[in-house]
Order: C-alpha cells, then sequence, then structure tokens
C-alpha cells in the first residue's frame, strides 16, 4: 500500500518542523504522550529506588492485577465526568454487588453446583445496573446533582453491603470463580497469550490499513508511510512485550507460564466495548455533545434524560465486573471491599484530565497504582504514600492546567 | 385567671415533674453509646449487655455515634439528660470523648470505658487484654516456625489497638529476633484494617522477598485473609498466619490448615461483663470494690484506673471445638471443604 504523494508532500510542507510537529503529524495526543513519559518516567525512579524489583516480570504481573479494578471503574467514570457530572458511590456499589454475589455463591446458592458461580456473576452485574439506574433515575429524571444523589449512594450502598451478611466477611468462594481473580491458576498460560497477542496484532493491522484506505478515499491527509509503519511497530512491540513479561512469570516451584492474568483480560474487554460505545454509536457521540453543551445538545434533539441514565446504568454494570474480580481475588466478600475506591478512580480518571480519554483514564489508574505498588515495595509507610500520591495527584493536575493555558 | 387559682395548678405541676423524676430515678437506668454500631461484633456484644442488664434490673438505653467523635459528645450529653445511672462508652476517638466523661463525673454517673481505653480518672476500664493477644498471635506462629523470615501486618494505623497489638507480637518475638533466629521482612499498617490493603501489602512483601517468607503475623482475621490469599497466589498456603476475631471465614481457614491461630474474644463475655459492672456501678458500689477489679496504669499516659482485663482464647486446629461447643459457629461452617487431614473438631 503507498500513500498518493500529493497528500504526503503537502502534510509534509505543512508542518513545521521538530519534534512537536513529528508528534502532530502522527496525530499523537500531547496529553498521552506526557502521561507515558510519566509513567514510564515512574516505573525507572522506581526500579532504581527498589533495586531491579520493580520491573520484574512478578511485580508487573502483580501491578496489572491490581490496577485492572480500579481501571475498569475508571473507563465509565471517564463518560460519567465527560457528561459534566460525578460519581462517588463506585466504591460502595462494588461493595455491596461483591456482597451480594459472595452471600448468593456461599450461602444461598448449592455449593459446588456448575452453574452457581456464573448465575450469581450475572445476578451481580443486573444488581450493578440496577443500583445504576436507580442513581440515574433522580440525577436526570429528578434533577438532582449527581454529587448528591451518589454521596447518599456512598453511603446507602455500604451499608447495604453490610446489612447482606451482618458484617459477617463470606468465604470461601467457588474454585471456578477464583481463576476470575488472577490467583495461582488465574491466567491463561503461554500458548493462549500469544494467540491473544497475534489476533491483537492482526487486528490493529487491519484497522490500520482500514482508517488509512478510508482516509485516502475520503481525500483527508494521512501520515507519511514511514511514520504509520514505525507507530504500528511500536505498538506490536508493546504487544509482544507485555505478552512476553506475562509469559516470564512462572507458577511456583515450576516453570509452567502463567501468561495474561484473567482480570487484565477482563480490563481489555472492558477497554474494547468501552472504546467501541464511546466512538462507534450514536450514545456515545450523544454523551459527547452532551458534555461539550448540554443545552445545545438538548435543543438537537438529544434525549439526554435518557443518555444520563444509561451512563449511570453502564457505572453500574461496571462497578459490578470490578466487584467480580475484587471478590474472586481476595477469595471472600468483606463489607469493607471497595472502601475509598472511588477516591482512586476519580483521581485516576482526572490525572489524564477527566476529558473523556479511555486510555488515559486507564494510564491514570495504572500510574497511582504503580506508585502505592512501588512504595510497598520499599517499605513506604501507608501515611507516607497517602501524602505521595496525594501530592502526585495535585501536581499533575497542575501541570495539565499549565499546558492547556500555554496552547 | 387569678394568680390564686394559678398557684395550685403550678405547684400539682411541679410535685408531678419532682414525682416523675424520682420514680425515673427509681428504676436503675443504663446508658450505652456505641461508636460505629456499623459492625458485625458489637451487636454480639448488646445482646450480651442487655441480658446481663435485664438480669440485674436495669433499663437499656443507647446511642449511636456512628463514627463520629463530635456526634459521640452529644450523645453522652443525651444519656446524661435520659437519666442515666451509669454510661458505657465505647469510644470512638478516646480523647475526644473526654469532656463528655467529665460532665458525666460531674453528674456523679460513673463511666466505664467499653473495650477501647478512655484514660481518664475514675473511668472504669473493661476490655480484653489487646497486648495478650498480640501476645498469643506471635505464641501461636512461633510455636510452630521457631525460625526464619517473619512478616508483621499490622492493624489500622489510627487505631490504638494495632499497636498494642504490635507491642504484644514484637515482646515474644523480641528475643529470637535478637538471637538471629527470626529476621523480620517486612512490616506494614494495614489502612482501615482492610482485607484488600493487606493482600496487596502481603503481595509486595513476597515479591520483595522473592517469596522466602516462612510466617505472617497479622493482627486480625481479616488482614489474614488479605494475607492467606496472597500466599496461595504463591502457592504458599499453609505458611503459618496469625488472626484475632474468630470471624466464620477465618475459622474455616485454622480447619484447612491455612491459618495458624484466630485469637477469639467472645463479645458476648465482655458484653455480659460490662452490663453487670453498670448495675453495681449505677447501685453506686466504687469501681475498686467491683469483684476482680485490678489497678491498671498501662496507657499512655499512665493514668491508674480500676480495671478488668479479660482473657481471650486462643484457637488453633486443636481445640476449634471451643468455638464450636459455645454456639459461636456451626460445626458445618468451621468444616467445610475441610478434606484432608481434618482436624480433630470435624471428624
Amino acid at each position: 500500500m503507498k500513500a498518493p504523494p500529493s497528500k504526503t508532500t503537502r502534510a509534509k510542507t505543512d508542518a513545521p518542523s521538530g519534534i512537536m510537529a513529528l508528534i502532530r503529524t502522527a496525530e499523537i495526543d500531547t496529553r498521552m504522550l506526557t502521561m507515558v513519559t510519566v509513567l514510564i518516567g515512574i516505573w525507572i525512579a522506581m526500579d532504581l529506588l527498589t533495586q531491579g524489583l520493580f520491573m520484574t516480570s512478578r511485580n508487573l504481573y502483580n501491578l496489572a492485577v491490581q490496577s485492572s479494578v480500579v481501571a475498569i471503574m475508571a473507563t465509565g467514570m471517564v463518560l460519567v465526568i465527560v457528561a459534566r457530572h460525578i460519581d462517588l458511590s463506585v466504591g460502595s456499589v462494588m461493595g455491596f454487588t461483591g456482597m451480594v454475589i459472595a452471600w448468593l455463591q456461599v450461602d444461598v446458592f448449592p455449593l459446588g453446583a456448575a452453574w452457581n458461580w456464573p448465575s450469581t456473576v450475572l445476578l451481580g452485574l443486573m444488581l450493578g445496573a440496577m443500583i445504576g439506574a436507580w442513581q440515574g433515575y433522580w440525577i436526570s429524571y429528578r434533577a438532582i446533582p449527581a454529587f448528591v444523589v451518589t454521596l447518599g449512594g456512598l453511603l446507602m450502598f455500604r451499608g447495604f453491603a453490610f446489612l447482606v451478611t451482618d458484617g459477617r466477611t463470606v468465604a470461601p468462594m467457588d474454585a471456578t470463580y477464583q481463576l476470575l481473580g488472577g490467583g495461582i491458576d488465574g491466567s491463561i498460560g503461554a500458548t493462549w497469550s500469544w494467540i491473544c497477542g497475534l489476533v491483537a496484532i492482526a487486528i490493529l493491522g487491519l484497522l490500520t490499513i482500514r482508517q488509512r484506505n478510508s482516509r485516502t478515499a475520503h481525500g483527508f491527509s494521512v501520515k507519511p508511510m514511514w511514520m504509520e509503519i514505525a507507530l504500528f511497530a511500536m505498538w506490536v512491540a508493546v504487544i509482544i512485550g507485555f505478552v512476553m513479561v506475562m509469559n516470564s512469570y512462572t507458577k511456583p516451584r515450576s516453570d509452567i507460564a502463567r501468561g495474561i492474568p484473567v482480570p487484565v483480560l477482563a480490563l481489555i474487554g472492558v477497554v474494547l466495548v468501552m472504546n467501541m460505545i464511546a466512538r462507534r454509536t450514536s450514545f456515545g457521540r450523544h454523551v459527547f455533545a452532551m458534555g461539550g453543551n448540554p443545552q445545545a445538545a438538548e435543543l438537537t434533539g438529544i434525549d439526554v434524560k435518557k443518555m444520563t441514565l444509561i451512563i449511570f446504568v453502564v457505572m453500574g454494570i461496571l462497578c459490578g465486573i470490578a466487584a467480580v474480580i475484587t471478590t474472586a481475588r481476595l477469595n471472600a466478600g468483606a463489607n469493607s471491599m471497595g472502601q475509598l475506591a472511588e477516591l482512586s478512580v476519580i483521581g485516576g480518571t482526572s490525572l489524564a484530565g477527566g476529558v473523556g480519554s479511555i486510555a488515559g483514564a486507564i494510564l491514570g489508574a495504572v500510574i497511582m497504582q504503580s506508585l502505592e505498588n512501588g512504595m510497598v515495595l520499599m517499605g513506604v509507610s501507608s501515611a507516607m504514600r497517602q501524602v505521595v500520591i496525594g501530592l502526585v495527584l495535585l501536581i499533575a493536575v497542575w501541570f495539565d492546567t499549565l499546558y492547556k493555558q500555554s496552547r | 385567671m387569678k394568680l390564686s387559682k394559678l398557684i395550685p395548678v403550678l405547684a400539682l405541676g411541679v410535685t408531678m415533674t419532682v414525682a416523675a423524676q424520682i420514680a425515673a430515678a427509681a428504676d436503675l437506668v443504663v446508658g450505652v453509646s456505641w461508636s460505629n454500631f456499623q459492625e458485625e461484633r458489637w451487636k454480639t456484644d448488646e445482646a450480651a449487655m442487655k441480658s446481663a442488664l435485664d438480669a440485674g434490673g436495669a433499663k437499656y438505653i443507647s446511642s449511636d455515634a456512628g463514627g463520629s467523635a463530635e456526634k459521640q459528645l452529644a450523645d453522652v450529653e443525651s444519656l446524661i439528660a435520659r437519666g442515666a445511672n451509669a454510661i458505657i462508652i465505647l469510644a470512638w476517638d478516646a480523647d475526644a470523648v473526654l469532656p463528655a466523661v467529665a460532665k458525666a463525673q460531674a453528674e456523679g454517673i460513673p463511666v466505664l470505658g467499653y473495650d477501647r481505653l478512655i484514660e481518664a480518672p475514675g473511668v472504669f476500664y473493661l476490655t480484653f487484654d489487646n497486648v495478650e493477644v498480640g501476645r498469643m498471635q506471635a505464641r501461636a506462629v512461633y510455636k510452630v516456625q521457631p525460625k526464619g523470615n517473619y512478616v508483621y501486618i499490622k492493624g489500622a494505623p489510627t487505631d490504638p489497638n494495632a499497636d498494642f497489638l504490635h507491642g504484644g507480637q514484637v515482646e515474644i518475638l523480641k528475643a529470637a529476633i535478637d538471637k538471629g533466629d527470626i529476621k523480620i521482612v517486612g512490616e506494614q499498617y494495614t489502612d482501615g484494617w482492610k482485607p484488600e490493603n493487606a493482600q496487596r501489602n502481603m503481595e509486595q512483601i513476597l515479591t520483595a522477598n522473592n517469596n522466602k517468607v516462612d510466617a505472617v503475623v497479622a493482627s486480625n482475621d481479616g488482614t489474614a485473609g488479605g494475607v492467606v490469599a496472597a500466599l496461595t497466589a504463591q502457592g504458599m498456603e499453609g505458611t503459618p498466619v496469625s488472626g484475632q476475631d474468630g470471624d466464620h471465614a477465618a475459622l474455616n481457614r485454622v480447619a484447612r490448615g491455612w491459618q495458624t491461630v484466630s485469637v477469639w474474644k467472645d463479645a458476648r463475655a465482655l458484653g455480659k461483663a460490662a452490663g453487670d459492672i453498670a448495675v453495681q456501678l449505677a447501685k453506686g458500689m466504687k469501681g475498686s470494690e467491683v469483684k476482680g477489679a485490678i489497678k491498671w496504669s498501662g496507657g499512655a499516659k499512665g493514668v491508674k484506673m480500676d480495671a478488668i482485663l479479660l482473657a481471650p482464647v486462643p484457637i488453633t486446629r486443636d481445640n476449634l471445638n471451643v468455638v464450636i461447643d459455645a454456639g459461636w459457629v456451626s460445626k458445618a461452617v468451621v468444616c467445610q471443604g475441610v478434606t484432608k487431614n481434618p482436624p480433630a473438631a470435624c471428624k
């Protein structure tokens, strides 16, 4: 495939020289670039401070699993924040749905039945959706600020989480269900990891070619061929690198590769679906239109109320998924699950400037978790960790503001 | 209305009010100020307390501060206003509650500090011996693993009990640490006593030590659950782990051999003792006259107080029958899924 020469020359003549120009031509979001740089900086610093412990395959595997719960919820928080709302209740909703799942699985349904855990997962997700609908209803149809509704939710659902079993911790969970938590057998092994990686590369390649063709067909400028190839190669390297790292972490006392952990697969699945919803559906476009200008959106005939309701339903379902992973990982349902998780989720999303990039929200979540993870490796006290993470959040958003002003 | 007619009416009213107050004073009333009822165990305490008060012929009134130091101040004041003859306080913040304690004492109402220390002269202190709990945890783990790499998973940094516990743990292990038999390779507080935090901290400690961990002294059953989950992910279940509270899930882990000990503080014993003591205090008995009371001054300020410290029971696989026989938990729950090498209580 070759780009028409005229387009290439135009791109070249239009763009000023220098690195910034290159970045612009490559259509890389500069904010994303900053975040990736920050993340890499943190990783290198942590690796140096922990004498090389941080960048071991084992710790990166841990980091991936630890980040996935917050990242899953952060993808939904992006939509919520884009639509100019907030959801303070995510931690409590996660705790409540998690408790219901654990309680159904251990105390209500027969232990060991094959249908037990799938039905609890399904019911958990439905409960999440219903809670989302409840909160969405008050926010959209009763016009109560989301801050108030979800603050109420934060208290209510935390209370419900306690009431499910009167505060008793429910354990242990179904053996198959535990795989969802990414524990000792909760990963897909070397072969499947490679298959996943190769499929991802193939899809990425197809998408790149299709996008390029359609741009050419519609007369838009395309990136220079070498840049297209370089970007593609970079992604291939990232995917292969990720699979290799996950595969080089072996199960204890053996050399069986673990491969990609199930929570990370869940996260990838969520990201794909959420990205599709945000970009390819009318719902996604309407949400972004609402965020840009709610009044105008309403005037153009977008059912803002219904959209708001759906956003919160989606958020609720994501909390349900996060609850499944947390209970499977902990191998228990405890009523304190997800306490203060709303801060990590909102914090991670805000790191990305909170303006609607799902990838950014995930990067934010990974940055927050990297700090936490690395500092525990170093043996930093929990009080000091809170101070550092709070400061990083503040400084990151400050930089973002500076960047916006300078533009 | 003429004044002469009004006076008898007023007099009658005053007499009635006074009479009502005397009637109220005749019945014993014991007020309980809970710090945060939002926790499973306090319900057990409350039930035991109520029945002890019933037996002693006292009326139970209560309020719940819901985890707010300010609300607890107002709560204690309202208990005084409602005519309590003795007040049991489960302090949310041991220092912030002091003004309310002073107010009660000024009214001549005896105060019983329940479970958490309220360090003020004249307060009766009733608790399980938390330092002893820590000692029991360390002792049980030390017994099965007298050498090697140890990890401390401590409680919430904001809870003074976390440090009492840790103090007891260190006391037992200190000699072996000094001798070099035991090396502490990781030590972390657990924010909010949350199992997830304990799990993450344990994962990181295991990573930092390349799994070379031989025993974990965890401060309660919730954190122990997180620790066991982290150990299981490394195929290391069975590594000695301590805990406390007698959580059902933890007792099941003990039966399975995944947890060494759960130090059990029978909340019903504590609740009953509080009820009994409160009745005695309400009747005007001095703290030092209460049966079994000792002089205690082990708090941070060294205030000398009358106290009763109940002894907890360490539950290991050898005495799981204690919790089952006491009706704390059913055998089915303790022994669920225990197949290989079942403890005596599950046979």
